[in-house]
């Protein structure tokens, strides 16, 4: 038995961990297409805020893209709610609220990430130490993750938290595609120009992607096969198939402890099926822009069914 | 001031007391160096698990730990068995002595206990008159302090029978021990406390409501996260195995309290409530309490949910009310205390008034109603303005205080970066009561890390220590 407030925790606790995550290394791809191409950084770090959801929240405060504004701002800003000192923040708050519903080497990780991100960010970055400090965040990260898997029980607890990081995951992954989809449109430049592969890789480094695509695809990058990295590949951990195999899975689960369905598990099913089915030429004819959009949008109302359908308030 | 204190290690004039001998054995051999690494490693501990405290009016430390003193407050099984026979008498009184005023009101009758002081008081509530709680329980869980004088002198110095804190840090400190000190609990044996939590789950199972079908439904009623005491609540559930809920999560469905679990309402039969009887039910208390669960006085009326402790039950633990102990104890149970009070002046008493305004200097004057060290004044400590602007309070309100004797608490060493260094101490063991009344052997031992300071309390700069009870 689980109280609804608890899975609201669990759920948002794991959503902000991953976002946590999520800032450092969209800071990172930026940083990285900053130093290797100094022309166009500033149109660069827009992208970044706009994947992060966060460009108009940073135009009131900033007036310039550059690395110190746009770091500071997704890192350490606490007045932006989604910079991973107050994602990190909001998820040890939800953890304490859920405290017993998690192993103690799991609430020790977050609580601890919590102390050492605090002492980090406590100052504005020295952009010498930026890397390091990314580094840092991706690593607390992995502690509690690690700690999280090792020794939960895989039960309700779990499966609230794993649909926490799968609809944050998926919503990253959607909006990183969105942000640079016209990159990928074949139309525009069919034979990738240096310019391209530049942003090409930005993508694939903004979910940790740029040497696992060698793995699975040919060396160079092609714009569909990344699209169909990130959207189809069953086994790409941030790919959106990925994403939903898991919340489907999870709300299964949830169905078959509980006895009973509802509508987000019509709803993952759905999505689920479509990303099954569908092939990345599909995609592309249909508008990848398109299929983003709703994408993103049906992934909102899933995380709104789940709060709804298990009483989350 | 300096008070000749009685030091329950060293008293300078028997030498080493006997139940220490075995540690002063151990203490002996260690390297300074180590033990002060030990002193670190514990705070780690503490910070890393998140055992923290709130503290009222402070900013930015809005998450402090509590101090931790490496060297454990040692007490005999002799001892031991002469505290908990003067605890249970006075539980048994407690108990008693709510249910009459709830009920027949003899003790008031009798002219034991003015009648005034119940009536007038804020913790009595009318709305408890004539309702009887599930097995007759009032106070499950009391904390009663203690405080030693000499070899052979005990006081009670406060029964904490609302909703005593602590005893997170009892289990905590031990924990802590044992982790540091593997060696010296092989050596020495120390009569354990981690099943505190499962005889508070088995003694709250024990007086659910009669209609309670099959294993009844516990949970533990907390204000919240941000809540100074949240980290105990949490702990408490966790270790009992039931859910901490808020106010939020509970309703009235179908006569019963219910809370809204992932799978819809379900039925709880028992609640350990850590939130106040004002904030209990905005239906019968404080309307704009969102701490609480509208209606549950209802339920409870109707005899469909146990809560602990009961409602009302400040009126037994309140400081004026305290002052009349001894009659209280002997009324109820026939006998003479065995644990006595530290004498009391209720200021609301003419001749008291006049001697407390006349020796302020020399007392501890209380606030009735206040806890955790707030609102007092330690004459010896206080300056002879603060002595001055405190007497204008008292006469103003004067039934607002209690005034007691500056007493000379017992100290037990801790340890400084100079060594060993006596403190004064308290003690709050804790008490189940369900069918039967369950002391687990030790408590919280509080420590006033100041030198020379008399306040324990945590919120006053005070730290705890382990407190072992010999299995001997």
């Amino acid at each position: 038995m689980l109280l609804g407030r608890t899975a609201n925790g669990l759920y948002w606790m794991n959503r902000y961990i991953e976002r946590a995550e999520n800032m450092a290394r969209l800071v990172d791809a930026g940083l990285r297409m900053a130093l290797t191409r100094t022309q166009n950084a500033s149109e660069e770090w827009n992208s970044v805020l706009l994947s992060a959801g966060a460009d108009v929240a940073f135009t009131q405060k900033y007036q310039d893209y550059t690395a110190a504004n746009v770091a500071d701002f997704l890192l350490r800003d606490t007045s932006n709610p989604s910079s991973t000192m107050s994602a990190i923040e909001t998820a040890r708050n939800n953890a304490r609220m859920v405290r017993t519903a998690l192993t103690r080497e799991t609430w020790e990780s977050i609580n601890e990430a919590w102390m050492s991100l605090k002492r980090m960010l406590a100052r504005p970055i020295d952009e010498r130490d930026l890397p390091s400090v990314l580094d840092a965040i991706k690593r607390e990260t992995a502690l509690i993750r690690g700690s999280f898997y090792g020794t939960m029980l895989r039960n309700e607890i779990f499966d609230f938290s794993q649909l926490g990081t799968y609809v944050e995951r998926a919503d990253n992954t959607a909006r990183i595609l969105d942000v640079k989809y016209y990159v990928l449109l074949p139309s525009i430049s069919w034979v990738g120009s240096t310019l391209d592969n530049y942003q090409w890789e930005s993508i694939l480094r903004s979910v940790s992607a740029h040497r696992s695509y060698r793995w699975v695809y040919e060396a160079d990058y092609k714009p569909t096969n990344i699209a169909d990295y990130l959207i189809l590949n069953v086994r790409m951990p941030r790919s959106l198939t990925f994403c939903y195999r898991f919340l489907a899975e999870h709300l299964k689960f949830l169905g078959d402890d509980y006895g009973e369905r509802h509508a987000c598990h019509a709803t993952a099913d759905k999505t689920q099926a479509m990303l099954r089915a569908g092939s990345i030429k599909d995609i592309f004819d249909a508008g990848l822009h398109e299929f983003l959009a709703n994408f993103i949008r049906d992934n909102t109302r899933l995380g709104d069914e789940i709060a709804q359908d298990y009483k989350f308030y | 001031m300096r008070l000749a204190a009685f030091d329950e290690m060293l008293p300078e004039v028997s030498g080493l007391r006997k139940p220490y001998s075995a540690y002063d054995r151990w203490l002996k051999e260690q390297d300074p160096a180590r033990l002060t690494e030990k002193m670190q490693d514990a705070e780690r501990v503490f910070r890393k698990t998140g055992i923290t405290f709130a503290v009222y009016g402070e900013q930015e430390a809005s998450e402090r730990l509590i101090p931790f003193d490496i060297v454990p407050r040692i007490i005999s099984g002799n001892e031991w068995r002469r505290l908990t026979q003067g605890i249970e008498q006075r539980v048994q009184a407690l108990n008693a002595f709510l249910d009459d005023i709830y009920h027949r009101q003899e003790i008031l009758r009798a002219g034991r206990v003015p009648r005034e002081l119940v009536a007038k008081n804020e913790a009595f509530l009318p709305e408890m008159i004539g309702v009887r709680p599930p097995a007759g329980v009032y106070t499950h869980i009391i904390g009663v302090d203690i405080v030693r004088i000499s070899e052979n002198e005990f006081y009670v110095l406060e029964d904490n029978a609302r909703t005593p804190s602590g005893v997170s840090y009892m289990l905590e400190n031990r924990e802590t021990m044992m982790q540091l000190f593997p060696e010296l609990f092989q050596q020495i044996k120390v009569r354990p406390v981690e099943n505190y939590p499962q005889l508070l789950r088995q003694s709250l199972a024990a007086v659910r409501p009669q209609s309670t079908k099959g294993t009844p439904t516990i949970a533990v009623l907390t204000p919240g996260s941000y809540n100074s005491a949240y980290f105990e609540h949490a702990f408490l559930a966790d270790q009992m195995g039931v859910q901490l809920v808020e106010g939020q999560d509970l309703r009235v469905v179908d006569g019963h309290v219910a809370m809204r679990t992932t799978e819809g309402y379900k039925q709880i039969d028992v609640l350990y409530r850590r939130v106040d009887d004002s904030f209990l039910d905005p239906l019968t208390f404080r309307p704009d309490s969102a701490l609480g669960v509208p209606g549950i006085m209802d339920v409870y009326r109707a005899g469909n949910i146990t809560i602990a402790n009961a409602p009302g039950t400040g009126i037994a633990d309140d400081k004026a009310i305290y002052s009349y102990m001894p009659e209280i104890v002997e009324f109820y149970t026939g006998r003479k205390a065995i644990l006595g009070n530290i004498p009391t002046w209720r200021c609301s008493e003419a001749d008291s008034l006049k001697y407390v305004l006349e020796h302020i200097h020399e007392l501890v004057i209380k606030e009735v109603h206040g806890s955790g060290g707030y609102g007092m004044l330690v004459g010896p400590a206080a300056t002879k303005r603060e002595c001055q602007d405190f007497a204008k309070k008292l006469q103003a309100k004067p039934s607002n205080y209690i005034a007691q004797p500056t007493l000379a608490l017992s100290t037990c060493p801790i340890l400084t970066e100079k060594g060993l260094s006596p403190r004064h101490v308290d003690l709050r063991p804790y008490v189940l009561v369900s069918d039967r009344i369950q002391i687990v052997p030790g408590g919280l031992t509080r420590v006033a890390l100041k030198e020379g300071s008399l306040v324990v309390n945590s919120s006053q700069g005070g730290g705890t220590k382990d407190t072992w009870v010999l299995d001997d």
